[in-house]
């Protein structure tokens, strides 16, 4: 790995950490009502949202009311966008002619859009129209990634509040979620991913003449669409000669840039931010990279602000940058060591002069092994899910980083709002086993961990596992996705199980080569996703108004500290152990048995 | 009946006891005693699965050789045994103590009186059928009924029985001495009581009830941490679970290889599950509560211990526990013109007929500092004039000299009358010695009708008791801040407070005063602990989060409080801190090393479980074990022997030193997690090595 690359990853963290604070400070601001003076001139378009909607601001829920408007909007939003997919042959903005998408297609893709997922489990170019891209998907980017951010900001009211059932008021945390914060960073880096050559257009796909004709043989079909088959039983082939190309284009960048911020990462096209039109330069991949992580890592900013204590902000951004450090490193130093058959072949695959070397099967020349690891690790970090990259081609550890890291919860950054309440709840459980490791009934940022408490967090970290585990379980014995396992053991466990562990932690992303756009999976991951979202997300607002009814302890020499290393050292061998033990058995079928083969048969 | 209630002395392992628990932990195998834990729940339903697979591998359709199928099964069987043992091993050391507790509560015949007083006519009645409010008269040599209230009378009672104390104590009626206790004796005089408890109520019933764990409720923090238990229990059970089908589709899709047994599933889902410290929670907790019963201290409640270790104020009394109770004489002051060993044989001199503890402390000084014995009063033909409300002196007569010390105003006007005069200078002495919270007491002298002369002045201090300074230090490590409460004013408060170390006082203490102190500290998000035993101690008392009467104390003062010190030494309540802190700790401490053993646990189990469909993850054998059948049962074993192995830590708590949490925590984590890591490997290993040499794997 060159110097030049390692410069590259190290910039990407120090940019990233440097603006985790403005960023944190600006959006604790936000929610604290003190919006500050450079956007307050959207202050009139909240009040109109407010009046036309007939919400009162001033008007504070408590964690039922809460979690009740929660749902509501995400049931109005999933029926919405389901309507509009499969109507959307008949609606405007639909040059390409696409078909009504199947039911349980749409049924998959609403669920994946509302719970902030974006798994997809269809091509986009080649299933949906401009309309359904920009008022369905592209809005519920939004609101998907708002609805996460207000939880989180519940939450933390949950720890700041003294004796009160009241956590706030969704539809206010929602809209200044949506208006002052992703609003205007969507705005600005679309117009720096057009800069870069990332499309925006109305303009139907553009047709280009090749310079270099080429041709390729299809099986002739009969009448029925059956192969025809010749005397010896071989299929009969057609030679077709192709000197021109369709090119898909559409509005890309005005999503990219909230598919990257509101760590959605549903990709505009099928192959995500691999795709020239979507990901165009080392310049436009540094920033969608950066985009994955900004929010989720500034949040941790916000966190400490609003708690009245920075320090705590910064241990929970230190411990999720080591963790994506090690990570990081782990998938980098996999993916620079591919197979060792190759090298027997003759193909270089080491470091030179003049080739880069490491394992670089599906992965764009254009980023490379290091950005393209950097990318993979972050957007599973990250709940996000695009890629610049296709992971399934990824070394067996290599691969197995991704997993892991969306098996832990999406709690190393994590989600926008969710990666932060994800891990406040891994929080919760380490405060209350160290606390008792100091002889006092645990207690977090001066609100004490009893039952109740241990309750909602233990729901919050058991559904995700439960989604995962049982979802991979019943697909593997149904024949329908058996069927559709492409790849030779142990490489086709592991592509369903990292199909199941993306879509029960809201991730998104996919081993690529498995064909999930079946009834069956669309169901199961459907499934998967609405329990890995929302059995996280109604356990942590009770989690908030039994924690803000609460009253506040005072800090003391016998306090149990939630700033030090040590504290940090604790919480990530608890995120790792609790979060990933209950991995390892189908890991060891996956993944580890793949690489312990491929590495013992040299 | 001499037996005392204490087990200070009983070692960990009493046979007895032991052999009690043996048998008990069979009776506690009931699923109606282990439902109750979900941990161990699961235990036993995997130890009931694999017994049935065990009989259907002797059939020969089994899934796995019968021998093994049976080795897991019966350590599956001792995990559950061995829970059971802990936990009647802490139950068995209370139930002695009841035992010995239940010898006292004997029925006796009462001398139940007509009337409430001595002279009325006296009713024979069984001790079973008094009633509370009945008046019975107790007698030299006989055993007070039930508890009950001394309304004429004082006496000297034994109260060994519940204190395990021997030395009698005075008990009289009215002040706060008037509360008796059934089962204990009165040694001298007589005693009218008014019994204020019905028969099977008592302090002693209820005693025998709490020693014995009998209704023992789970404490909200073990309820808690159940809940996290039950949740990791949960997430391994579906871990385990969903590995049955993996290893189908992987098996099927394959086409080679064994799908993974129910056995080792089992084996692998007990190895995954918290068995260490689902296995030893309930001991822990009913540890704990004997760990108080052993300081002599009963908790009403297992809630009251673990209030305890979250205790961060605790309000002290001065008296009795700051210091030592009583002033002495640390320095002598000489008047100016006046020789200091003159000053000091006149001060002993009137002193040494004064049999209060601050006229005892004049003499020893006098000794200490001037080596002037003691002389026989008797012999000088001297004579004593004792402290009177009046003249607020005392002194001493003898041959035409009269010695008088007292306070200064009082001496003032003795000297003045004698045609003496004050000397100023002595006045700002004096003045410098209030000051400082002390006390000055001023000696004069008249001799033969001359002048009286002022010798000089006394310094009388409240001593503070040895150690106490490091103790509050201590407890200010512990982040417990600390309270002293004295009737004194706020001079002499602040003055004790500064040099006991306390973290404030609260002078002129009412029973309002206290109530009130209370209550701030508790809006303010502390948790409060005090001691108390008098009547008007109630209110606060039963504010207060952790309070501890004094068994000295009153009927009302122990309703109020949660806890009673048999002891009735008020230092306790630093002692009781502690044990709720070690309760909490040795539940961190175990759930640490509970699931930090996982991690090795994998090594052992999964490369073993899969080797057939994969012999390259033999490569995760890194402890090298034998074979997989040994490399399961050695992970079971382990997981078994360190029940038993961590029964004496359960038992006795984890050791506690006073330390910031920074570095409780920094320890601890280290001693059990990274312990809890690596011990595993080595323990499985060695198991490993003695089944290949016992030829039993």
């Amino acid at each position: 790995m060159s110097a030049w690359e390692w410069a590259q990853l190290a910039l990407y963290f120090v940019v990233l950490l440097l603006l985790a604070k403005p960023l944190g400070a600006f959006m604790a601001a936000v929610y604290e009502g003190r919006i500050p003076g450079f956007v307050r001139f959207l202050a009139p378009v909240e009040r109109g949202i407010y009046r036309v909607c007939g919400v009162r601001p001033e008007v504070e829920h408590n964690w039922k009311q809460y979690a009740i408007a929660m749902l509501m909007f995400h049931v109005v939003g999933f029926v919405f966008l389901y309507g509009l997919q499969r109507l959307q042959v008949y609606l405007p903005l639909n040059p390409a002619n696409m078909a009504a998408v199947t039911p349980d297609c749409s049924f998959n893709t609403s669920v994946s859009f509302v719970t902030n997922t974006n798994w997809q489990g269809y091509g986009g170019e080649t299933t949906m129209s401009y309309l359904t891209q920009m008022l369905g998907l592209t809005v519920q980017n939004f609101v998907s990634a708002a609805a996460g951010m207000a939880v989180l900001v519940a939450l933390i009211r949950g720890f700041v509040r003294r004796q009160t059932n009241a956590i706030g008021n969704y539809w206010v945390d929602l809209t200044r979620s949506t208006l002052y914060i992703l609003l205007p960073l969507s705005i600005v880096l679309a117009l720096a991913l057009v800069s870069q050559g990332v499309v925006q257009t109305f303009r139907p796909y553009q047709t280009a003449t090749l310079l270099q004709p080429t041709s390729y043989q299809q099986p002739k079909l009969d009448a029925e669409g059956n192969p025809l088959k010749d005397g010896q039983g071989e299929p009969v082939m057609d030679t077709v000669a192709v000197s021109e190309q369709a090119l898909a284009v559409g509005p890309a960048a005005s999503q990219i840039a909230i598919k990257q911020l509101g760590t959605n990462g549903g990709g505009f096209f099928n192959v995500n931010s691999a795709h020239p039109f979507e990901n165009s330069t080392p310049f436009s991949n540094f920033l969608e990279c950066l985009a994955i992580l900004l929010i989720p890592a500034a949040l941790c900013y916000t966190f400490g602000v609003m708690v009245k204590d920075t320090r705590q902000g910064w241990a929970l951004l230190a411990a999720m940058t080591v963790m994506c450090l090690g990570f990081l490193a782990l998938c980098v130093h996999q993916e620079y060591h591919p197979d060792p058959q190759l090298a027997a072949l003759g193909v270089m695959t080491t470091d030179g002069a003049d080739m880069p070397g490491g394992n670089l099967e599906g992965k764009e020349v254009r980023f490379g092994v290091a950005n393209s690891a950097l990318w993979a690790t972050t957007t599973t970090c990250a709940s996000n899910g695009s890629v610049n990259s296709m992971h399934d081609s990824y070394m067996p550890v290599g691969g197995l980083v991704p997993m892991v890291l969306m098996q832990l919860g999406e709690v190393i950054y994590g989600g926008v709002g969710s990666g932060l309440y994800g891990m406040i709840v891994f929080v919760v459980i380490t405060v209350f086993i160290g606390g008792l490791m100091v002889g006092r009934t645990p207690e977090y940022l001066g609100k004490k961990i009893e039952a109740h408490e241990m309750k909602m967090a233990s729901i919050a970290v058991l559904a995700p596992c439960l989604a995962v585990l049982a979802g991979t379980a019943i697909a593997v014995m149904t024949a329908q996705v058996s069927a559709s396992i492409c790849n030779p053991l142990p490489h086709g466990f592991s592509q369903v199980l990292y199909a199941f562990s993306s879509a029960g932690n809201n991730n998104g992303s996919a081993f690529a080569g498995f064909g999930a756009n079946n009834p069956t999976m669309n169901l199961l991951l459907g499934l998967a996703m609405l329990t890995g979202r929302f059995w996280v997300k109604i356990p942590v607002i009770a989690l908030a108004g039994a924690l803000a009814a609460k009253k506040h302890i005072p800090v003391s020499d016998g306090t149990l500290p939630t700033h030090t290393p040590l504290f940090v050292a604790m919480l990530i061998a608890v995120v790792l152990i609790v979060g990933a033990l209950t991995f390892i058995p189908g890991l060891a079928l996956g993944p580890i048995a793949e690489h312990v083969q491929l590495f013992a048969a040299k | 009946m001499m037996t005392t209630a204490h087990s200070k002395s009983r070692p960990l392992f009493d046979p007895p006891i032991v052999r009690r628990a043996l048998l008990d932990s069979l009776i506690k195998l009931h699923p109606r005693h282990q439902v109750r834990n979900p941990v161990m729940f699961v235990v036993l339903v995997g130890a009931v699965l694999t017994l049935i697979l065990f009989f259907q591998a002797l059939g020969g359709h089994g899934e796995a050789s019968p021998l093994f199928i049976l080795a897991i099964s019966l350590w599956l069987w001792f995990t559950l045994l061995f829970a059971n043992f802990a936990e009647a091993m802490a139950e068995g050391r209370g139930k002695a103590q009841a035992d010995t507790l239940r010898k006292a509560r004997r029925e006796i015949v009462a001398h139940k009186l007509a009337e409430p007083r001595r002279s009325a006519a006296i009713v024979p009645t069984p001790s079973t059928e008094l009633h509370k409010g009945d008046c019975v008269l107790v007698e030299a040599g006989a055993f007070i009924p039930l508890d009950g209230e001394v309304i004429e009378g004082v006496a000297s009672v034994d109260e060994s029985a519940v204190t395990g104390e021997s030395a009698p104590v005075i008990r009289e009626s009215g002040g706060d001495r008037s509360a008796v206790t059934g089962g204990t004796r009165v040694l001298s005089d007589w005693l009218v009581i008014r019994i204020t408890s019905n028969p099977g109520e008592s302090f002693i019933d209820r005693m025998i009830g709490l020693v014995e764990g009998a209704k023992r409720q789970k404490t909200p923090n073990e309820i808690a941490l159940n809940i996290l238990l039950a949740g990791m229990t949960i997430i391994f059970l579906m871990a385990v679970a969903t590995l049955l089908p993996f290893s189908l589709f992987t098996v099927t899709a394959l086409g080679h290889g064994d799908v993974i047994t129910i056995t080792v599933l089992v084996a692998l889902l007990v190895c995954l599950i918290p068995t260490t410290i689902g296995g030893l929670l309930s001991a822990i907790g009913i540890a704990g509560m004997d760990r108080m019963i052993q300081a002599n201290v009963i908790a009403m409640s297992g809630r009251a211990v673990e209030a305890a270790g979250d205790v961060d104020t605790l309000l002290l009394d001065k008296t009795g526990t700051i210091t030592l109770g009583n002033r002495e004489a640390t320095e002598f002051i000489a008047a100016d013109g006046v020789r200091i060993e003159e000053l000091a044989d006149a001060a002993q001199l009137s002193s040494l007929a004064d049999e209060t503890p601050e006229g005892r402390s004049i003499v020893v000084l006098a000794k200490h500092k001037y080596g002037l014995r003691g002389r026989d009063i008797e012999k000088m033909h001297a004579h004593f004039v004792p402290f009177t409300a009046q003249t607020r002196m005392s002194g001493v007569d003898m041959s035409g000299t009269r010695i008088r010390k007292g306070a200064a105003d009082a001496i003032q006007r003795f000297v003045e009358a004698e045609k003496g005069v004050f000397p100023p200078n002595l006045r700002s002495t004096i003045d410098s010695i209030a000051k400082k919270g002390e006390t000055p007491l001023v000696v004069a002298q008249a001799a033969n009708g001359g002048p009286a002369r002022v010798l000089g002045a006394v310094r009388l201090k409240d001593i503070v008791k040895g150690g106490i300074r490091d103790r509050f230090a201590q407890l200010r490590t512990m982040g417990i801040k600390t309270i002293m409460i004295t009737g004194d004013n706020p001079l002499t408060a602040a003055s004790i407070a500064a040099e006991a170390g306390v973290d404030d006082f609260l002078a002129e203490a009412t029973p309002e005063a206290k109530l009130k102190l209370i209550r701030e500290n508790q809006a303010g998000g502390r948790l409060v602990a005090m001691c108390g035993d008098g009547t008007n101690d109630a209110p606060a008392l039963a504010q207060a989060d952790v309070a501890v009467a004094m068994n000295t104390g009153t009927q009302a003062a122990k309703e109020a409080g949660n806890m009673v010190d048999l002891d009735s030494n008020p230092t306790k309540l630093i002692e009781v801190v502690e044990i709720g802190k070690q309760l909490l700790i040795t539940r961190g401490a175990l759930t640490t090393f509970s699931i930090a053993n996982d991690v090795s646990k994998y090594f052992a189990i999964i490369p073993a479980a899969f080797v057939t469909t994969y012999p390259a993850l033999g490569a995760l054998n890194i402890m090298g074990l034998a074979t997989p059948q040994s490399a399961i049962l050695s992970a079971v074993i382990f997981n078994a022997l360190i029940i038993i192995a961590l029964i004496p830590l359960a038992l006795r708590g984890v050791k506690y030193r006073a330390a910031r949490a920074q570095s409780l925590l920094s320890w601890n984590l280290f001693v059990y997690g990274v312990g809890g890591l690596l011990i595993p490997f080595v323990g499985i290993k060695l198991i490993d090595l003695l089944l290949v040499a016992l030829r039993l794997a």
